[in-house]
């Protein structure tokens, strides 16, 4: 069972009272972008084994929408943070590096 | 190869079972090969065996991370069925089921494919009319399919309770040339033909990089060297977008754990598959008596082999609805396998960006049936270039838009 801090209200909720909304940051492309861009945005995704930055719903408490990055490979937990975030903050990046020195870090 | 035969069985004896040769031989990776094949499951094995049979390709090696047949092949729910709704997917699982009738003749492995017949049940009016459509489809496209009414529902699989309160079975979808086959017994009869074809699998040897020249493929880096080849497959299910990343492409997929369970073996109750998607959960009874229970996938991406808790929950709760009598079965096992999703729920048979690397992936909860005739295109498409199976699964179709749509017509469960 994950647990995840939700950023807004402060709760640590279990993954029943959470909706996963797959990988962050994506970048939307609309009409007038190339068939690639679009292409890209709705279906290509990084899908890493590791470090995976995340979109997550506090569906059954605030209703608020965060990000989280979590390790794929082990479920563990970096840190959440909220969403009005382009890129993950500094101490979460420091969070990641001590347990993963080689990640290869946030691309966009 | 020595056959598998009453004979052999009664030779064998004469030296107390000592001197059975071994089913498939275990080299040494060689410095180089026509085709390598990654992933020694199910389809990687198929594929393998096809190239041989099919194209006379031979020099062939099957490069395996962990143990042959150890992903998803020994871990899916054993069913086949073909009742798809769209004509590339009806085309492929097709011809797989109807290979799986002869598979055991043909590699002289007994597979025990068991046509006992598969129920997709309809519990709400969208379901009734949704399995009407493809009931009229598979029409069309000469697959054997039927809607059912409540009452032969019942018929066939007594143990099943059509008027429960929530979710009252109102018919189903019948497809009575489906069935179940054992899933092990599937990698291990083509690993042994491939074997006896002369072909390598290479267990235990992780690959680690896809090398290029000139963006076209010349062999991989493995844990037990380098390892030259002229086309590369790659049939590796959940880990696909690890090797897509080796090569220097992005998929359109996502890798979530899928779960099953099995309970304690019981006597004879159900000679069935029946499937729910509306609750979600799929039953069927395995040989030695065990009930096979398929569950939910998790909505987050996942490479541990093992699911949330509250989706076996799930299962469970809407299981012993439809099926009171299972309601005190203890459950023996649960396990979970990483499948691949793509947006549309059909599998990806495809050429890649880099030439000579072939991908085969993409088939989400659905991949065991599919391994005959997965087998067969992709191995057509690895020796020509093109196949009339396989194309229209190419991975250009998401940029095309050209979508092969089974997510609502499959429903999650296959």
């Amino acid at each position: 069972m994950l647990i995840l801090r939700c950023p807004y209200c402060g709760i640590c909720a279990d993954e029943t009272e959470l909706t996963p909304g797959g990988e962050a940051h994506l970048t939307r492309f609309g009409p007038g972008s190339t068939d690639e861009d679009f292409e890209a945005y709705l279906f290509l995704r990084q899908n890493p084994k590791g470090v995976h930055i995340e979109r997550w719903c506090h569906t059954c408490g605030c209703g608020k929408w965060f990000h989280a990055v979590r390790c794929t490979a082990t479920l563990e937990i970096f840190g959440t943070y909220s969403a009005q975030n382009l890129r993950p903050p500094p101490d979460i990046i420091e969070a990641i590096k001590i347990r993963r020195p080689d990640w290869g870090g946030f691309h966009k | 190869m020595k056959r598998y035969s009453a004979f052999a069985i009664a030779r064998e004896a004469i030296s107390r079972h000592q001197n059975w040769e071994r089913v498939w031989a275990a080299p040494e990776p060689g410095k180089e090969y026509d085709v390598i094949i990654a992933g020694a499951g199910g389809h990687g094995l198929a594929t393998a065996y096809y190239l041989g049979k099919n194209h006379d390709i031979k020099r062939v090696a099957i490069i395996e991370k962990g143990w042959l047949g150890g992903g998803n092949t020994g871990r899916n729910t054993t069913i086949i069925r073909s009742n798809y709704l769209q004509d590339p997917s009806a085309a492929i699982y097709e011809k797989s089921r109807s290979l799986y009738e002869t598979i055991s003749q043909e590699l002289n492995y007994n597979v025990m494919f068991s046509p006992r017949g598969v129920m997709m049940l309809a519990q709400t009016e969208h379901e009734i009319r949704g399995y009407r459509r493809t009931a009229h489809a598979n029409f069309c496209q000469n697959v054997e399919t039927e809607f059912i009414g409540p009452k032969r529902v019942k018929e066939l699989c007594p143990i099943i309770n059509i008027a429960g309160p929530r979710y009252p079975v109102l018919g189903a979808l019948w497809q009575p040339r489906g069935g179940t086959a054992r899933h092990d017994a599937v990698a291990w009869g083509y690993a042994r033909a491939c074997s006896a074809m002369g072909m390598h699998i290479i267990q235990k040897c992780e690959i680690t990089g896809i090398c290029r020249e000139g963006g076209i493929v010349t062999g991989v880096d493995t844990t037990k060297g380098r390892i030259r080849c002229n086309r590369l497959g790659i049939m590796v299910a959940g880990h696909s977008g690890v090797l897509a990343d080796m090569a220097g492409f992005r998929l359109p997929i996502e890798s979530v754990a899928l779960q099953a369970m099995i309970s304690e073996p019981i006597k004879p109750c159900m000679d069935v598959v029946v499937m729910a998607n509306t609750v979600h959960g799929y039953m069927s009874q395995s040989d030695k008596g065990e009930m096979v229970i398929g569950g939910g996938a998790d909505g987050f991406n996942n490479y541990t082999q093992r699911g949330s808790f509250h989706h076996l929950e799930e299962t469970v709760r809407a299981l012993i609805e439809t099926f009171p009598m299972i309601s005190r079965l203890k459950m023996l096992r649960h396990w979970g396998g990483i499948v691949d999703m793509t947006g549309d729920r059909s599998p990806i048979i495809s050429k890649t960006p880099v030439d000579g690397v072939f991908i085969n992936c993409g088939w989400g909860t659905g991949g065991f049936k599919a391994i005959p005739g997965s087998g067969w295109a992709m191995a057509e498409l690895m020796a020509k270039g093109t196949s009339c199976l396989a194309d229209p699964f190419s991975l250009d179709r998401f940029r095309e838009g050209r979508f092969i749509d089974e997510s609502v017509a499959a429903g999650v469960a296959h």
